[in-house]
């Protein structure tokens, strides 16, 4: 800090000190933007307002179309934040867990909260329901048939069982770059644990919770396959209705007035949370706190409880998988009521055969390698076009808050009229086994870019100015001091891109796939017959896909980015 | 970075690598794409055989469900995506033909074909198989309980049949659809009163096909608390061919009482518009063919419209077809379809 006083840093070098110092800012703004925003435009804005434009028509407007528009947007709004208080109460807790402290089996326990994400939702009703229905495990083990939930309280549920995740990886990654020192000081100063919470450690984490919860809201806001499985049917959301009317009554006017509203409110939605952090920002020295064991009782009690918690409400429903996968819970014909229970491969022996000579046939190696290098590819994608946005994010200007919400659209927008507004786009292209990994980085995106952004900001403008005043390279500052700090939140968007693409959200509604199917596509193919082999091959193929996302999860946490590490 | 660097210019290599191959083949075999729902299937033999016999190469794009290809199917009329789409059904033949997305064949096959299916006289939409939308149930419940099986529509409605039945949402599933359809051709317009029987009956509502069969329907791997389940007339054919141990008999039968099924009938057409019209009729021609049609029973679990077609021995011995299905004319279907999903929603969902 020697040579240079503070207050010479003007807003010039603030924001062009992660690339050279002779470009003008404002061009180096439009350098960062160009990526993401002329993927966004191609891939989103463009097909969406062409579809919307073709079958948007001002006569749908009559009062009975907009009362059914508010009506379910009212339960739309409603379960989505319901579900996000819910998943709020259980997500910041864990990531405390997962953050600061040190037990047995934390990696995987982490990893198998990431599970859920990825997995079919069919596959997930699936399994609650071997566990907790009404012939499921648990009633066959008690003798009874008591256990029944009501469907509302299924769709919370699931709601928090897919999205906990968010807030471990989100929260967790800012917990663990705040410096230790300010809680110690706070506690040297007199404060008991609660105080340091409440006035120090909440106020800093509040840019990454909400960010975190956002993304919560919005992925319940248009919550569609848990809605249509769970709810019993008696249950629509915004996604839910437009797709009833698009893909069912072929109404797609009032499709598209449903698609407007629910893209609306997304915006809404969105430019509040941008509002609400735009004031929240306080760069710190980030610092590895490290993670220790439980000390104290209290600590204990905590650390036992959620990881109890946590095991039973993730380990117990995905557990079901595998063994549903292994045994056969076969009654004997015609004493029906005593089940009989017993090991078998059969299923998995029975995916490598192509018994129909079926030409839709896949391998499951083929579909493993398929998932995987859409996956891999997506990480990519993703990464490359979100870590230039977040950059320009962290220090916003006047346009970046304008462009802010924007980045979020694509969670908020109905993946049947982006279908739709794809194929009159992009015609016959659609074909192309290339655009599935654009397709995944389009969810993905938000994701990344939303992990990232925290991060970013937390970076102390004051070291970087430090370093480079030293006589570091903007490409040294960026390998010593950002990198570093970055190692854990890009992590962590890796992570999502790669579950977001391994579960297909969607984008089998985006493009035509006649080649190289994944796995869910795969499981998705066993479901559609009867018949006790196929149910078994879609459990032996979710298991298998459950097994590639823990594994992979895992290797990701334990790939280091380049000079990472010592701080 | 160096690493991002390696990666990327690997990526754009393998990229232009594989742009490269595909432009390649200018004297290759003519492409010929068949647009269709996800449920398609088809033996690789067969495909082959077409391929090799007309120098072609068959690309099926799957887009989705029923409805949502019908859909891409129309918007993209002014540049059709496919030569041929396959798999538009009677519940939806009339918003295809109304939307005049297909160009007219009068394929030689079909005077094999029984005037019964073709339900588009301009043959603009060609019948290719159907199937029964029926109530499966599960033999060995009835068999223990010594109940009496359900044989109508109006003994679903008695108590001793309480809370036994498992349908699909007409709103979110094709196969609830077809059983309402079947209610509204029986009772007319009475139908709802029907469903507010069936509903202080204690009838389970679950989304879709999947649900209903393999979560809640007793007979199924899902081992769930419904013996009655709305599927299809082939299920029990099903269950025989995908058992986990050969089996001495069906697990599930249908119940074929007068209007307790309804038929569904798939067409084919040539795509307005399609460079390859010459190739494209050979196909739809081979669809309708022996060959085709005595492949796609134990593909798609439907019923060969070729007459000449055998059956294969799963189908003749396990799969029923009822004597008299409920019918609709597919123009009162698209007229009042939406009408009839939400009177259903005010009745049984409300």
């Amino acid at each position: 800090m020697a040579g240079k006083p503070n207050h010479k840093a003007t807003e010039t070098q603030r924001i062009s000190n992660f690339s050279a110092p002779s470009v003008a800012p404002w061009l180096k703004r439009i350098f960062l933007w160009l990526p993401p925003l002329a993927f966004l435009t191609i891939a989103f804005f463009w097909p969406l307002a062409r579809i919307l434009t073709l079958t948007f028509n001002i006569n749908t407007l009559s009062s009975e179309n907009i009362q059914l528009a508010f009506r379910v947007l009212g339960f739309t709004f409603y379960q989505a934040a319901l579900s996000t208080l819910l998943t709020l109460a259980l997500g910041l807790p864990s990531a405390v867990l997962f953050a600061r402290y040190e037990f047995h089996g934390k990696s995987f326990l982490r990893a198998l909260t990431a599970v859920p994400f990825m997995l079919p939702t069919v596959v997930v009703a699936a399994s609650f329901n071997s566990l907790l229905g009404q012939r499921g495990l648990l009633n066959n083990i008690l003798h009874s048939s008591a256990f029944t939930v009501h469907p509302f309280v299924a769709i919370l549920l699931a709601h928090i069982f897919y999205n906990t995740t968010i807030l471990i990886r989100i929260v967790g990654t800012a917990l663990s770059n705040l410096d230790p020192k300010l809680e110690q000081t706070a506690r040297s100063l007199g404060a008991d644990t609660f105080h340091v919470w409440w006035n120090v450690t909440l106020p800093l984490l509040r840019p990454a919770i909400f960010a975190a919860c956002l993304l919560v809201f919005l992925f319940d806001f248009t919550s569609f396959g848990v809605i249509l499985l769970l709810g019993g049917s008696r249950f629509a959301t915004l996604e839910v209705e437009i797709y009833n009317q698009a893909a069912r009554n072929l109404n797609l006017a009032l499709a598209a007035l449903l698609a407007i509203i629910q893209l609306v409110c997304t915006l809404i939605f969105s430019i509040f949370y941008t509002r609400l952090t735009a004031r929240l920002v306080t760069p710190l020295t980030p610092r590895t706190a490290q993670n220790r064991r439980a000390k104290t009782l209290r600590e204990k009690i905590f650390v036992t409880t959620f990881v109890l918690v946590l095991s039973v409400f993730f380990l117990l429903p995905l557990s079901s998988l595998p063994i549903r996968s292994l045994f056969r819970f076969e009654a004997d014909r015609g004493q029906r009521g005593e089940v009989q229970y017993g090991f078998t491969t059969d299923y998995y022996k029975e995916l490598f055969i192509n018994r129909r000579d079926s030409v839709f046939y896949v391998p499951p190696i083929q579909a493993t390698v398929n998932s995987l290098a859409y996956a891999s590819a997506t990480v990519i994608i993703s990464l490359l076009l979100g870590f230039p946005a977040a950059f320009a994010l962290a220090r916003p200007t006047r346009l970046e808050k304008i462009l802010d919400p924007l980045i979020m659209l694509p969670l908020g927008s109905s993946a049947v009229m982006l279908g739709l507004g794809f194929i009159i786009s992009f015609g016959r292209w659609l074909t192309s086994p290339w655009l599935v990994p654009f397709a995944h980085t389009l969810i993905a995106l938000p994701f990344v870019i939303r992990t990232l952004q925290p991060a970013i900001t937390s970076i102390p403008q004051r070291l970087r100015q430090a370093a480079s005043s030293l006589g570091a390279s903007p490409r040294e500052v960026w390998k010593s001091i950002d990198l570093p700090i970055l190692r854990r939140a890009t992590l962590a968007a890796a992570t999502f891109a790669f579950t977001i693409s391994l579960g297909e959200f969607g984008a089998t509604l985006l493009l035509a796939r006649p080649e190289y199917p994944t796995i869910p596509v795969a499981i998705e193919r066993f479901l559609s017959q009867p018949g006790g082999l196929n149910y078994g091959q879609a459990m032996a193929m979710a298991t298998i896909l459950m097994m590639l996302t823990v594994i992979s999860i895992l290797i990701i946490e334990k790939f280091r980015l380049p000079n990472a590490g010592e701080f | 970075m160096k690493r991002i660097t390696l990666i990327l210019s690997t990526l754009i290599l393998l990229l232009s690598a594989c742009a490269s191959q595909q432009t390649a083949t200018p004297t290759g075999p003519q492409k010929l794409t068949v647009m269709t729902h996800d449920s398609f299937s088809v033996g690789d033999g067969v495909v082959q055989a077409f391929e090799q016999a007309n120098n072609a190469k068959l690309v099926f794009l799957k887009s989705g469900d029923a409805g949502t290809t019908l859909n891409k199917a129309i918007l993209a009329k002014n540049a059709p995506l496919a030569d041929v789409l396959f798999g538009v059904d009677n519940t939806f033949l009339s918003r295809a033909i109304d939307a005049d997305i297909f160009e007219i064949y009068d394929s030689p096959e079909l005077e094999n074909i029984s005037d019964e299916f073709k339900l588009d006289p301009s043959n603009r939409a060609l019948p290719v198989d159907f199937g029964d939308v029926c109530i499966n149930y599960d033999k060995s419940y009835f068999v223990d309980k010594k109940l009496t099986v359900p044989q109508s529509l109006e003994d679903l409605t008695k108590p001793e049949y309480k809370d036994l039945l498992v349908v699909e949402n007409p709103a979110t599933s094709s196969t609830g659809l077809a059983f309402l359809l079947a209610t509204v051709a029986h009772y007319g317009d009475r139908f709802t009163d029907y469903w507010r029987a069936l509903k202080e009956n204690g009838v389970v509502v679950v989304d879709g096909w999947e649900t209903a069969y393999f979560t809640n329907f007793s007979a199924s791997s899902g081992k769930g608390p419904q013996p009655l389940v709305v599927s299809y007339g082939t299920s029990p054919a099903a269950e025989m061919v995908f058992a986990e141990k050969p089996l001495d008999d069906a697990p599930t039968a249908s119940i074929l009482g007068p209007d307790t099924c309804f038929r569904q009938i798939e067409f084919v057409g040539i795509l307005k518009g399609t460079a390859q019209r010459g190739l494209a009729e050979k196909f739809v021609d081979f669809m309708l063919s022996r060959q085709f049609q005595e492949d796609m029973p134990l593909q798609m679990f439907v019923y060969p419209v070729n007459q000449n077609a055998a059956l294969p021995e799963a189908f003749t011995k396990y799969a029923q077809a009822p004597s008299q299905t409920a019918t609709l004319t597919s123009e009162a279907i698209a007229a009042n379809r939406d009408a009839w999903i939400q009177a259903w929603t005010e009745v049984v969902l409300k």
